[in-house]
């Protein structure tokens, strides 16, 4: 073996064992979620824990339900804002606006997925929460108030893969299209949005993903009752 | 060669850093957010007495505090309400008392409940501010959450055995009940006495106002100790700390920001 064969064996094992303590965080991570957790599941019962309406640790209470109902509340609200807000900005952005306006806003809205959630946990406390409360009454934390935050923070996810997705479509559908004798608005509708619709949907599961797993904005702001929402 | 040099210097500045960190003693303290601000000032104060010490101060809440005390994570740990019987084993030195304060908006035209009027709030029974004599207003309930001391006290004195209602706003923090109620017209919550300020209202409690000299002579009733808790007798640094603590000194410290002190 030469010395430069050596040094290639060296750096592939300390690649190797780089990769590998990233992999094994999640192991460990996993292990002690289930090591911790497991316990209490079993005594309490699974069934318990997974439908128990009533959250009193300090009781011997570990109902878990309204949380995971919240969640999906919310996720759902923020999917029902930002989607129609995300395909629409993509659309106008791939189709109806010039390449220069893209190359420009395109970063910028990528920026949005930049600022720390804290931050948009604030601002929701600090306008989104009195607007609420001065407009609907009731606290103004609220799974409404936690929907339109988080439906802006899933902003980029959408816009951004769909883009890509819509510009990644073939050039000579929408040609076809056209020569067809169809609209601009027609082509988009009937041509590239079928055919950038595998893209799309990523998209949204992208975005529903950081949508349920966001927790700094919406302990900020949804007012965290334990409680399933639907008439207080 | 050079690099061999290299190599030597960072070795050396890393075992310098080392043995920096070894010579200076650290006392960890982790517990209640009502503690907190309270503990950072007996920190601060003591830190400048004596510079080779120096004493961490963490939150997380009450029971957390008493988790991190057993463990064995934190050198003491704080908490605000009385010990459970399954906590008993552990050390516990009462190093200040404390008054809850049941706040309202300032723009709130009530400025007196009976403490059986409160449970009924935070049980649910009362839900406008109409059947207390104020606004036609739904009630917006902050309170804290579960493990939170503040909230264990509230339930021991106010609650006895009912339970919050769940529609009741959680926040995790002393501040944040403050701020909310600062903002909401409609909101009620409880916050340490040691952390009212001008932006809110406190209640008084079947006409009695939550000032140090009701707490003393316990006209007040709304008023909790402040734990010190360890896992064993504390010996050495921490013993000395808890001195400073207790000292005339220590209890001045907090007597100044609001609370009162043991003797």
């Amino acid at each position: 073996m030469t010395q430069l064969e050596r040094n290639e064996k060296l750096i592939q094992i300390v690649l190797a064992v780089v990769a590998f303590s990233a992999l094994s965080f999640l192991a460990i991570i996993t292990f002690f979620i289930f090591f911790e957790g497991t316990p209490i599941i079993i005594k309490y019962g699974i069934k318990n824990f997974l439908l128990g309406m009533d959250w009193f640790p300090s009781e011997k209470s570990f109902g878990i339900l309204p949380m995971i109902v919240g969640s999906v509340e919310v996720t759902l609200g923020a999917l029902i804002i930002g989607i129609p807000l995300g395909l629409a900005c993509a659309i106008t952005l791939t189709e109806f606006s010039s390449k220069r306006v893209r190359q420009i806003l395109k970063p910028v809205i990528e920026l949005l997925a930049g600022i720390p959630s804290v931050v948009y946990g604030f601002i929701g406390v600090v306008i989104l929460v009195p607007f609420i409360r001065n407009n609907l009454g009731g606290p103004g934390l609220s799974v409404l108030a936690a929907s339109i935050v988080l439906g802006i923070m899933i902003l980029p996810t959408i816009i951004s893969i769909s883009i890509d997705s819509l510009l990644a479509v073939p050039r000579n559908y929408r040609e076809g299209s056209i020569a067809m004798g169809a609209t601009q608005w027609q082509t988009t509708i009937m041509v590239m949005f079928p055919a950038a619709k595998s893209g799309i949907i990523t998209s949204i599961i992208l975005g529903m993903g950081r949508a349920i797993g966001e927790t700094m904005a919406v302990i900020m702001i949804a007012g965290n009752a334990i409680n399933i929402p639907f008439n207080t | 060669m050079r690099r061999l040099i290299f190599v030597i210097f960072i070795l050396a500045v890393f075992i310098t850093g080392c043995t920096q960190g070894v010579s200076h003693k650290e006392i960890t303290i982790a517990g209640s957010t009502s503690v907190e601000p309270f503990a950072d000032k007996w920190a601060e104060v003591y830190m400048e007495k004596y510079p080779d010490i120096i004493v961490n101060v963490q939150g997380g809440g009450s029971s957390a505090g008493i988790q991190a005390a057993k463990s064995g994570v934190a050198d003491i740990g704080t908490c605000s309400r009385e010990l459970k019987p399954e906590e008993k084993d552990l050390n516990e030195i009462i190093v200040a008392f404390d008054g809850l304060a049941v706040i309202v908006n300032s723009g709130n035209n009530i400025g007196n409940l009976t403490v059986e009027q409160i449970k009924q709030i935070f049980a649910g029974q009362i839900r406008n501010w109409q059947e207390l004599g104020g606004i036609d207003k739904v009630i917006n309930v902050v309170t804290r959450e579960e493990g939170s001391g503040t909230r264990g006290a509230f339930q021991e004195l106010v609650m006895k055995d009912n339970r919050i209602f769940k529609g009741a706003i959680v926040q995790d923090s002393n501040g944040t009940v403050r701020e909310i109620v600062a903002n909401d017209p409609n909101a009620i919550g409880y916050i340490s006495l040691g952390l009212l300020n001008d932006k809110v209202k406190a209640l008084s409690l079947g006409g009695i106002m939550a000032t140090d000299e009701n707490i003393i002579t316990k006209k007040y009733s709304l008023v909790r100790p402040f734990l010190f808790v360890t896992k064993n007798t504390p010996t050495g640094e921490v013993k000395n700390f808890i001195d400073f603590v207790l000292s005339q000194e220590g209890q001045d410290l907090i007597n100044e920001a609001g609370l009162i002190s043991v003797n």
